[in-house]
């Protein structure tokens, strides 16, 4: 079991224990030091800039998709959601006369809202509908990612405001509002009410809801998170593309769920955190910009990452067993 | 038929069994009793081939016996019907029984469906099943899940069956029913190791005993030579306090009505259901499995909505509240399924405690949880539970049943409810945790608290209650008050056909 999960939050004096995040971490740091040697330019400053500009969106989204394994569930539709508000947004800044700051907070705006509404359309069909959320989100998945071909007819929407395009083009403002985000979410789940009753759906919702957790409201709440993260995620790769795109973020999905996974995320609900999930989305995106540099094509990368995300998960599997935190099994 | 020579067996070094040292002649009863953890389970694993000994040996009708694995016991004659069954809901009946030896078309891969029925037909006439085999598992009451699982025991034609509290989950009928077919085994020369909490069952089944101690044999002899007093007292390794819970001094149970029930009916689970529960009372509710009690508990914490009548919690009405609004309103509920729904497993034993009590602890807008506050809040009910303190930073799911049940019932406490419903809070946990939580009973309405109690046990309902309602088939069929509780009449009311006064 991870610290986000056993430590007695409430214990004074916990200490903490290694857990996964450490271990990807660590993971990430040798696979670092091992290759640096042999990728010239690895360990640039510029290249070093250009990997944690490329890791912010996806932590974003990873975030988002984090709370939704909590919760116990999954949420495909992520990176159909950052192709839809992506062009939906770009198509309102086009709208609004001017093209000036109002026309970018408009955008912003509506994408951060248009995501967080198909997140808890989602959220409402699986708990309300009582489907399964596989099938929910795989549908709009399929149905968000046509939608945003259709509104385009397959075309790039140019001509975005500048105030816009500085919100994902700028390092520093990348990085500061991605930290926000992060930070206040990791805060959120061990402090507030509605972290400690996610962990608590995620576990097993009917001894919540007996206990009285408002089981239906959470979990959807945790959907329309996603759906929000995966629009603030659309937002800064939108904005340093500088063109609403409506294949946005279409490799993105593995890398997301790859990520929270690596981190410590059950698919089974009630593990994981965001420590862990940056770790892993650190780890990917290492592999990532390694390769890349050493020329690999786009296929290759996906193969090798994979193996090495197996390797990871073989490797935290036996972290747990030494640890002995996998005794007993499963109820 | 059975004989142990000296077997030990140590899990991480730790001593969990022997050395023990005994027999069981041919065609006997051999009833085995102990606490839990005392040793049973382990020594029967031993005997079934799911563990091996680390010292000593074991003799089967006097050849010696070394399983290597369930198989291998049950070629040579052992079954074993264990405490939770180990059957497919989705399965049929027959496919259940089969389900490693279907008969077949010659060596084909098709099963022989015709022999398949013929052949379960046979095995669940031997155990008095009249169902078709062909019938889906999940539509089976528990006691006829049992019997199914006795059934594919039989398949095997076994000379020694080990019943691993097998009455747990059954009603007092279905009980007497697997009573009367465990004398019919015995009929047919076969040996029985029968294990259970029920001492009064044990004694009343078995030719011989033989009592376990942290993992010692503690007693051993027929059973002619025990009472129930003598056999607690060597379980447990001290002189009894009381054999039955002592029975709650006479009280003045005058507090306020705390909750009001009049008509409430559900179709098909519960009918005109009218009682009032008042502050400081302990009530209980009596009756065979699927009488409705159960039900009734769910309707009265709304997770079912009755399709009739009025609930009302210290004079307001709960139309229509959701649990939430319950437990805000003080309401608590500890249900028949502890792993279910009472607890998350894998999640720390403070994260369970906290759960139900949170919305108290969350400050200002953003419901931020106040940890000092809950903290402190935290060390009076756990000890009034006497639940260790260091347990806080450990999953749930490694501590013992009884702890389990304690963390359920500290978790409720620290939502201080005025009014709480048990559903079967001691079962399955051993003797000392089941007096503590008697006593936490009796503390809680003596501070004014009105306990719903709801038991399959009648000894612990007489003794812990101020009064007793005995629901039969939904239905109230009597009121009694202390003075009048008689098991006899509680029994004759709660039986299905036959009504009381």
């Amino acid at each position: 079991m991870r610290r986000a999960t056993t430590m007695p939050v409430f214990a004074p004096g916990w200490r903490p224990r290694w857990g996964s995040e450490c271990l990807i971490l660590a993971a990430g740091g040798v696979y670092f030091l091992a290759a640096a040697p042999f990728i010239p330019g690895l360990a640039s400053w510029e290249n070093l800039g250009n990997l944690l500009s490329n890791l912010l969106p996806l932590l974003v989204i990873a975030v988002g998709q984090t709370l939704v394994l909590i919760a116990g569930g999954i949420d495909l539709s992520a990176t159909a959601i950052m192709a839809v508000t992506s062009v939906a947004g770009a198509m309102v800044m086009r709208g609004v006369p001017g093209h000036g700051p109002v026309a970018a907070l408009a955008g912003v705006g509506v994408m951060l809202g248009m995501g967080t509404a198909v997140g808890w359309g989602n959220g409402f069909a699986i708990t309300r509908l009582r489907l399964p959320a596989f099938m929910v989100t795989l549908t709009s998945m399929m149905f968000f990612s046509g939608l945003a071909l259709w509104l385009t007819q397959s075309q790039k929407i140019n001509g975005l405001p500048a105030a816009f395009n500085a919100l994902g083009g700028n390092l520093a403002v990348e990085l500061i509002l991605t930290t926000a985000v992060v930070g206040l979410t990791a805060w959120g789940l061990g402090r507030l009410l509605a972290g400690r009753w996610l962990y608590a759906v995620g576990h097993n919702p009917r001894a919540a809801l007996i206990s009285g957790v408002p089981v239906g409201p959470v979990v959807m709440a945790a959907y329309a998170f996603s759906g929000g993260a995966a629009a603030l995620g659309a937002v800064l790769l939108t904005g340093r593309g500088e063109t609403g795109d409506p294949v946005l973020g279409r490799y993105l999905m593995l890398d997301v769920i790859g990520a929270a996974v690596l981190g410590g995320a059950s698919f089974f609900g009630g593990r994981g955190g965001v420590g862990g999930t940056a770790a892993g989305v650190l780890f990917i995106k290492l592999v990532d910009n390694s390769l890349s540099l050493q020329g690999c094509s786009h296929f290759t990368i996906m193969m090798v990452k994979g193996g090495l995300i197996l390797a990871a998960a073989l490797a935290d599997g036996g972290r747990r067993r030494l640890a002995g935190e996998d005794q007993g099994g499963r109820a | 038929m059975i004989e142990f020579q000296g077997i030990e067996k140590r899990f991480a070094g730790v001593r969990a069994v022997g050395p023990v040292s005994f027999d069981l002649p041919p065609g006997a009863t051999l009833g085995l009793v102990g606490e839990n953890g005392a040793g049973k389970s382990t020594l029967m694993n031993l005997l079934g081939g799911n563990l091996q000994p680390d010292a000593g040996s074991m003799r089967l009708a006097e050849r010696p016996y070394a399983p290597h694995g369930p198989a291998e016991a049950m070629r040579c004659g052992i079954a074993f019907i264990h405490q939770e069954l180990n059957l497919f809901g989705n399965l049929t009946i027959a496919e259940n029984l089969f389900l490693t030896r279907f008969p077949r078309w010659w060596r084909s891969p098709f099963i022989y469906r015709t022999g398949l029925r013929a052949e379960a037909g046979k095995l669940l006439a031997q155990v008095g099943l009249e169902l078709d085999p062909h019938t889906p598992m999940d539509r089976l009451a528990v006691g006829e899940c049992q019997l199914v699982e006795i059934a594919k025991a039989l398949a095997g034609d076994p000379r020694l069956i080990i019943f691993d509290e097998p009455t747990s989950s059954l009603s007092t009928r279905e009980a007497e029913r697997l009573f009367a077919l465990m004398a019919g085994f015995r009929r047919q020369g076969r040996s029985l190791i029968y294990i259970s909490h029920a001492l009064g069952d044990v004694l009343r089944l078995c030719d011989d005993l033989v009592i376990l101690r942290d993992g010692l044999v503690a007693g051993r002899g027929p059973a002619r030579d025990f009472t129930i007093p003598r056999l607690i007292s060597l379980m447990a390794g001290r002189v009894p306090e009381a054999t039955a819970p002592a029975p709650t001094p006479p009280r003045e149970p005058a507090g306020a009505v705390a909750l009001a029930v009049r008509g409430v009916s559900r179709p098909g689970v519960v009918r005109d259901i009218s009682f009032e529960l008042r502050r400081g009372e302990i009530l209980g509710i009596a009756g065979m499995m699927g009488a409705g009690r159960s039900e009734l508990a769910r309707i009265l914490f709304g997770l079912d909505a009755p399709a009739a009548g009025e609930l009302r919690l210290h004079g307001r009405p709960l139309q229509g509240a959701t649990v939430r609004e319950r437990v805000r309103r003080g309401m608590a509920f500890v249900t028949e399924d502890r792993r279910g729904e009472g607890l998350c497993l894998e999640a720390s034993v403070a994260d369970n405690l906290a759960l139900a009590a949170l919305p108290a602890f969350a400050r200002g807008r953003a419901r931020r949880i106040d940890r000092p506050g809950l903290q402190a809040a935290l060390t009076p009910v756990k000890a009034a539970v006497r639940l260790t303190a260091d347990a806080d930073g450990r999953a749930v799911k490694t501590l013992s049943g009884g702890n389990q049940q304690k963390v359920v019932l500290a978790k409720w406490l620290l939502t201080k409810p005025g009014v709480i419903i048990l559903d079967e809070p001691t079962r399955g946990i051993d003797v000392g945790a089941k007096c503590e939580i008697h006593e936490l009973i009796r503390a809680l309405a003596a501070a004014g608290t009105a306990v719903l109690l709801i038991s399959s046990e009648l000894e612990e309902l007489t003794a812990l209650c101020d009064r007793l309602l005995v629901l039969n088939r939904g239905e109230i069929t009597a009121t009694l008050a202390r003075a009048e509780f008689d098991q006899a009449r509680i029994l004759a009311a709660a039986l299905p056909g036959e009504r009381s006064a």
